[in-house]
């Protein structure tokens, strides 16, 4: 196994200017996926037997969640990856993805609370799902804030790491918690063992939905991530050779 | 034993660490989380007495009864071994309906009837367009209908 | 078209639920843009006064 590869990443202004060229190729494909996935999940897809037309939240809801799990997956691993190897560049993409992740978390609540409300007849329960959510919204809350709590950046970096890694644990339980326990929200219809339970018109937009959001994040965490190695790197050479080439 | 090594140890520990306390404390506390009983545990004896707590099932079909000219509702919660009859004056959510899971809020009263203060629907995972429904209702209702019916 | 908007009754809770969506994937974009704007200025401000030669 080569790991050449692994080391340039590691590298401040390589991956700074990867980063910067790579973007494109995530943002357009984004875009694109995401607005014509809710175009179909608006317009193209059948409304359901039982939800009628208020089941189109699902388009915004499920991937909007699957963002707040997705992201907090990549943070930890990569605050991870930090600590292990003490490599800043994966400290910076942990770092970038907190804010992220925390909009989406928002967005997944509101979302499912303007469904629950109809639906099931409430906004909030204090249900295992939705519960272990709102912790996740904490996790990303408390790791901005405690990172900003340091004034050096290499101590802000462990702390947050910590923090990250022990949350780690949330993302298998909200997860499971609609099987573990009796839970008030549905188990998944698409992350499952055998066969989804949604047909395919009412799958595809989903699907198109949920591989857009994932463009649209890698896409973020790329500009964030420059953002990041200039204010960490501000003393190198290597900024004002590039800023000035 | 290289410095990399130690810290990718720590790291893996505090997983594991995490994990295992994690584990403990809910499964010691599963049935503390419990959203709501079934009404399996109702009969047992496991529900609290004279306090308010949820009860969840199933609508048993053909069960629903509306008063006229008020809101209230009368419907049979079961779990296909034991039966809560449930009373409830209120607006029902959208997805309540006959052979749909239900969540209610409320305490027993002596005669064994759950007084509900709030129902809440509970959505099973199926999605369709309503003609594939349409269809497959046909199709079961022409299966089940040989016999006596 | 007016069928449409009204989503079956569901309007009310459908268009917010696309809208603060909606809001939070362009106020992503807008706050990373920022984020690097700021960073680039930054710098470009402490080469400019470094003269370049640091």
């Amino acid at each position: 196994m080569r790991w050449t590869w692994f080391h340039r990443l590691a590298s401040p202004p390589y991956l700074y200017g990867l980063a910067a060229r790579l973007t494109p190729w995530f943002a357009w494909p984004a875009a694109l996926l995401i607005l014509g996935g809710l175009f179909a999940g608006l317009v193209l897809a059948p409304p359901d037997y039982q939800q009628g037309e208020g089941f189109r939240i699902i388009y915004v809801h499920v991937p909007s969640a699957w963002m707040s799990l997705m992201v907090y997956v990549t943070m930890g691993l990569a605050a991870a990856v930090g600590l292990i190897w003490r490599m800043k560049v994966a400290h910076a993409i942990a770092a970038s993805c907190a804010p992220i992740g925390a909009s989406f978390t928002v967005a997944a609540l509101v979302t499912g609370s303007l469904w629950g409300k109809p639906m099931w007849g409430t906004w909030w329960v204090w249900d295992p799902r939705l519960t272990s959510e709102l912790i996740l919204l904490f996790l990303y809350l408390g790791f901005m804030g405690l990172r900003a709590g340091f004034d050096d950046t290499q101590r802000a970096d462990r702390a947050g790491a910590l923090l990250a890694i022990v949350g780690l644990v949330n993302v298998p339980i909200i997860h499971y918690s609609v099987i573990w326990w009796n839970s008030l929200h549905q188990a998944p219809s698409v992350l499952r063992f055998g066969k989804p339970t949604i047909p395919g018109a009412m799958l595809a937009p989903l699907l198109i939905l949920l591989l857009g959001f994932t463009l649209f994040f890698a896409a973020l965490l790329l500009v964030r991530v420059r953002a990041e190695i200039l204010q960490r790197e501000r003393t190198a050479r290597w900024i004002s050779e590039t800023l000035s080439g | 034993m290289t410095p990399r090594q130690r810290r990718l140890g720590l790291v893996v520990g505090i997983i594991v660490g995490v994990s295992i306390a994690g584990g403990l404390a809910l499964s010691a506390f599963r049935k503390h989380v419990t959203f709501f009983f079934d009404p399996s545990q109702v009969a047992s004896g496991q529900a609290p007495v004279g306090e308010s707590f949820r009860l969840g099932g199933m609508v048993a079909n053909g069960t629903v009864q509306r008063a006229p000219g008020s809101l209230e509702v009368r419907f049979t919660v079961t779990d296909f071994a034991h039966d809560v009859p449930v009373s409830y004056t209120g607006v029902l959510p959208d997805l309540f309906r006959e052979g749909a899971g239900v969540v209610a809020q409320g305490h027993l009263r002596s005669d064994g009837t759950f007084v509900a203060d709030e129902v809440l629907a509970k959505h099973d995972e199926k999605y369709m367009p309503p003609a594939v429904a349409k269809s497959l209702k046909r199709r079961h209702g022409e299966a089940r209908s040989d016999p006596g019916s | 078209m007016k069928a449409f908007l009204d989503m079956g009754g569901y309007a009310a809770f459908i268009w917010p639920a696309y809208g603060v969506t909606l809001a939070v994937l362009v106020l992503n974009i807008i706050w990373a843009r920022g984020s690097l704007r700021r960073a680039l200025e930054t710098a470009r401000r402490r080469s400019a006064s470094s003269g370049g030669n640091s």
